[in-house]
């Protein structure tokens, strides 16, 4: 009885404002550092957005018009809203049918979990000489095309290039979302797919009846995660054409690189907002998903 | 069913050989001679005539390009070191400054929690071309543009490590840290006699994909470091040409052997990292 009462006691203490400066001791130091490392100086990217780095003048949104005129900004914009385009559903149907399949083949599991996860622990700087080796246009691959009749192509400069970027992308980073397919998989209630069989439901019925819509909130989140990540292809080009890439992979970041080695301080700003303004839409969507699903459980 | 089995496991075991095949030509390319690498890359790093051939098992193995290395490349050594120096202080960094902000984060109610929150979700999900001014900015404020700082406090300061514990550590029953908190303990002594044990699988599994993301890292490097000697493997290897193939490709290995380490005995808590980050709160 007593033991209750002071419980119960203890719970507003626990629960409310009279905590006071102890949560805030424990935040402080990672958003001390947060602040003075990236809020405050964003604002000031911002603030510069506005302004010529030259001058020191207000000039409106000038700095955003330069970006959106610039050649290079819409080269990699394009290359960028491209590759997304192709990459992510390959990327989400891809690494949905690993996990799948993973999921079905009970006793070794684990191996090819492994194996599938593996990529994601590979640094881009390991393979880059494999990957010259294979893609070459005397290279390893154009070998077994050869077999095949095909003629041989410089898949490192060319249009073709921009399918080696996606193979890459898809071969380094399938595993994280297959990972994430699988939690999504495992949530689903198994009673679910006993009824089903019990009322006779067959494999391809079960599927697209428990799995797929089981899947959906799943979807999402991958979709966005995958999307955001997109972002960091930078590491893949530049595992496949270094600095000076084939402009069919020519991407933002290289575009960034660009105008930090000219230090072009107004561009990189405006260019820095523009992208968050899109990663922030990008959450938006995410939250407001997220939102939606919490009301619906 | 037995065939159906059999089929998925081929199935399976096709697609894991893609991943298989260019691992084991790594490391049996890095056993290859100086001599015989050259003949059989010549078409591909030299652009003479003919095709590149890469085989499964290297005529003439030998320790050679390693003992090469280990010996007589003293500059490997010291990108081998600005590697170490970069990321394990930017793990150690995210742990020491992200696990008491989570600790908060999932066990306290204070006023601000839930944007202040938000607004951490919003950082990790920025892109570097995002950050990358505003911390030139900073960093050349503070003098610290080309030196492994100018690598390590963005990184050590990333919000993602926060969020990925914030989701072990709520996890742990509030009963404990109720019951604990009634034998007289303080915040302080909650945090490191229950918290820190029991979310320990969320600190690890920020450390594995910390370790991954930043042994990898390129954007960074490129960016802060315009001194060569300060750069780390992963920047310096993309850059090899002909004449050191053979070296680099013995790098490349040794380079990988961390990470394929860290992920073998890590890939608990990869997956459960991988997996937390996929969740809604």
């Amino acid at each position: 009885m007593k033991l209750y009462r002071k419980r119960s006691e203890r719970r507003p203490w626990e629960e409310n404002e009279s905590e006071g400066a102890v949560p805030w001791l424990f935040v402080l130091p990672s958003l001390l550092a947060v602040t003075v490392l990236v809020l405050l100086p964003f604002i000031d990217v911002v603030r510069r957005s506005f302004f010529s780095a030259m001058s020191g003048q207000f000039v409106g949104f000038k700095n955003y018009l330069t970006v959106f005129q610039n050649d290079a900004f819409r080269l990699a914009a394009g290359n960028t809203a491209k590759f997304v385009a192709v990459c992510i559903p390959l990327l989400l149907v891809f690494s949905l049918l690993l996990a799948l399949l993973v999921n079905a083949f009970r006793e070794k599991r684990g191996v090819f979990k492994t194996s599938f996860l593996i990529p994601m622990a590979i640094p881009v700087a390991s393979i880059v000489l494999l990957w010259k080796v294979v893609f070459h246009e005397n290279g390893l691959f154009n070998i077994f095309l050869g077999w095949l009749g095909a003629a041989p192509v410089d898949w490192l400069d060319s249009e073709l290039t921009f399918a080696v970027l996606v193979f890459s992308y898809l071969w380094k980073n399938t595993g994280y979302d297959m990972i994430l397919w699988l939690s999504g998989i495992t949530a689903i209630s198994p009673a679910l797919y006993e009824s089903a069989q019990i009322d006779g439901a067959g494999a391809l019925q079960r599927f697209f009846r428990i799995t797929l819509p089981g899947l959906m909130p799943t979807l999402f989140t991958i979709t966005v995660l995958s999307l955001l990540n997109s972002f960091k292809v930078f590491r893949e080009a530049y595992l496949i054409g270094g600095n000076y890439p084939n402009t069919s992979i020519y991407m933002l970041q290289h575009l960034f690189n660009n105008w930090f080695a000219d230090l072009d301080v107004d561009k990189m700003c405006a260019g820095a907002v523009l992208m968050a303004l899109v990663v922030f839409l990008l959450i938006m969507l995410l939250q407001r998903f997220w939102g939606r699903e919490a009301q619906n459980e | 069913m037995k065939m159906r089995k059999w089929l998925i496991g081929m199935l399976l075991a096709f697609i894991a050989f893609f991943v298989w095949v260019p691992l084991w030509l790594l490391i049996s390319g890095s056993l290859m001679g100086a001599e015989e690498m050259t003949q059989n890359l010549a078409p591909v790093l030299g652009n003479t005539e003919g095709t590149a051939v890469w085989p499964l098992l290297p005529m003439y193995p030998t320790l050679k390009p390693y003992i090469e290395l280990l010996l007589d490349t003293p500059q490997f050594f010291a990108m081998f070191w600005n590697s170490c120096r970069q990321v394990f202080p930017v793990v150690i960094g995210q742990v020491l400054i992200g696990a008491p902000a989570a600790w908060a984060f999932a066990r306290f109610h204070f006023r601000g929690k839930k944007i202040l929150y938000s607004l951490y979700i919003v950082l990790m999900l920025m892109p570097f071309q995002v950050t990358m001014v505003s911390s030139y900015l900073v960093l050349d404020n503070l003098g610290l543009m080309n030196s492994v700082w100018a690598i390590i406090l963005p990184g050590a300061v990333s919000t993602f490590p926060v969020f990925l514990m914030v989701r072990f550590f709520t996890s742990i029953p509030s009963a404990l840290t109720e019951a604990a908190a009634l034998d007289g303990a303080g915040p302080l002594q909650i945090f490191f006699h229950i918290g820190l044990p029991l979310g320990a699988p969320g600190i690890l599994s920020a450390v594995v994909l910390g370790f991954l993301e930043y042994w990898n890292a390129l954007e960074q490097p490129l960016t802060f470091l315009q001194d060569k000697t300060l750069w780390p493997l992963s920047l310096y290897l993309p850059t090899v040409t002909a004449d050191n193939a053979g070296v680099s490709l013995v790098a490349s290995v040794i380079m990988l052997v961390p990470a394929l380490l860290i992920f073998l005995f890590g890939q608990r808590y990869l997956e459960a990292g991988i997996s937390a980050s996929g969740m809604k709160d």
